[in-house]
């Protein structure tokens, strides 16, 4: 076997070189000249392609995840000191503005994590890619966590600066409209015992339910609301200090860094439980 | 240092906020982690019994 790797490696370059005309794939000829290198087409494309292999995405995940951890505990360290110490108290609000910095990052991530829902949805209901709807699948706790954490925070800071925990007021009721459809993607995947029937089902409840994103962004500016309106993303910059946004943007990247690890974790967790499952299945038919 | 315990009058609502986020992150990382960590050995225990 090595002895015909070794002679593959002197794979003849030549003839090509003297037509002129190289081969159009042009990886095929490096992957006869010595099959260790690994070819991969120079487009995004391309490489994104590579990764819907799930053993190639299993190899990108394990290296990616400690990445996505450091970076998340880097930011997550200097968001703490910033939010704690180097941030000044609100001028109106005084220290209770604090809990903004754990409160603002998980009701960003609430949203982007339905609408990561939404679009690994749609890429598995159009391509029928089973890579896309376990990162589907996947995101769905993390991103319920996130917005039952944003809700619980956000109730912490109202109690002092209105005076009540919760009000059924836009905002707030459709972020708990948010988490009931959390609630609901993760048990259509429970109840459903056959995966791509399963992943069809939640797909369309995901998709359906995209229609409450927008309504949670704009529902600030659609109805009066006690909630604040947007003070970051704004069309004229944001209206806050220096010294309260950068640990703000420390804390909501920290925040996405580690969403990313906990979700390449359990994807990783989805794609060896399925191939306990085939493994079990087929072993059971061996069985006497 | 007690100054800074104190928020303002405000610490009972910010610790809990911090406190309950760090737990309920950390939860969802350490079991994420262990799910993991159980399907590989799983995987491995079947790899063995195969002949």
């Amino acid at each position: 076997m090595g002895g015909g790797r070794g002679t593959a490696r002197q794979y003849d370059l030549t003839p090509h070189l003297a037509s002129g005309q190289f081969p159009h794939r042009f990886g095929c000829v490096f992957k006869k000249v010595d099959q260790r290198i690994v070819t991969h087409a120079p487009t995004v494309l391309g490489q994104l392609h590579g990764l819907a292999n799930p053993h190639r995405f299993m190899g990108f995940a394990s290296a990616a995840t400690p990445w996505c951890m450091a970076l998340a505990g880097t930011l997550l360290i200097a968001g703490l000191y910033g939010a704690l110490f180097a941030a000044p108290a609100d001028y109106q609000q005084g220290d209770s503005a604090r809990i903004m910095y754990v409160h603002v990052p998980a009701a960003w991530l609430a949203m982007a994590g339905y609408s990561g829902i939404v679009i690994a949805s749609a890429i598995g209901l159009i391509f029928k890619h089973p890579l896309a709807d376990t990162a589907a699948k996947s995101m769905a706790l993390p991103g319920a966590v996130f917005t039952a954490l944003a809700l619980i925070t956000g109730s912490l800071w109202g109690k002092p600066t209105w005076g009540t925990f919760w009000v059924w007021d836009a905002r707030l009721t459709s972020v708990l409209v948010l988490l009931f459809l959390y609630v609901g993607y993760m048990a259509i995947w429970e109840a459903i015992e056959e995966p791509t029937r399963a992943a069809r089902a939640a797909a369309i409840l995901a998709l359906v339910g995209a229609v409450n994103v927008p309504i949670i962004h704009y529902s600030v500016e659609w109805w009066s609301t006690l909630h604040q309106g947007t003070s970051v993303l704004r069309k004229d910059g944001p209206s806050m200090p220096w010294s309260m946004l950068w640990p703000l943007l420390s804390m909501a990247f920290a925040y996405q860094a580690l969403f990313a690890g906990i979700v390449l974790v359990r994807m990783r967790s989805e794609i060896l439980e399925r191939r306990l499952r085939t493994r079990r299945l087929s072993l059971g038919e061996e069985a006497p | 240092m007690w100054e800074f315990l104190a928020m303002g009058g405000k610490a009972a609502y910010v610790w809990p906020s911090f406190l309950i986020s760090a737990v309920a992150i950390g939860a969802l990382v350490a079991w994420s982690y262990h799910r993991l960590r159980r399907a590989k050995e799983m995987l491995a225990l079947l790899e063995e019994d195969k002949p």
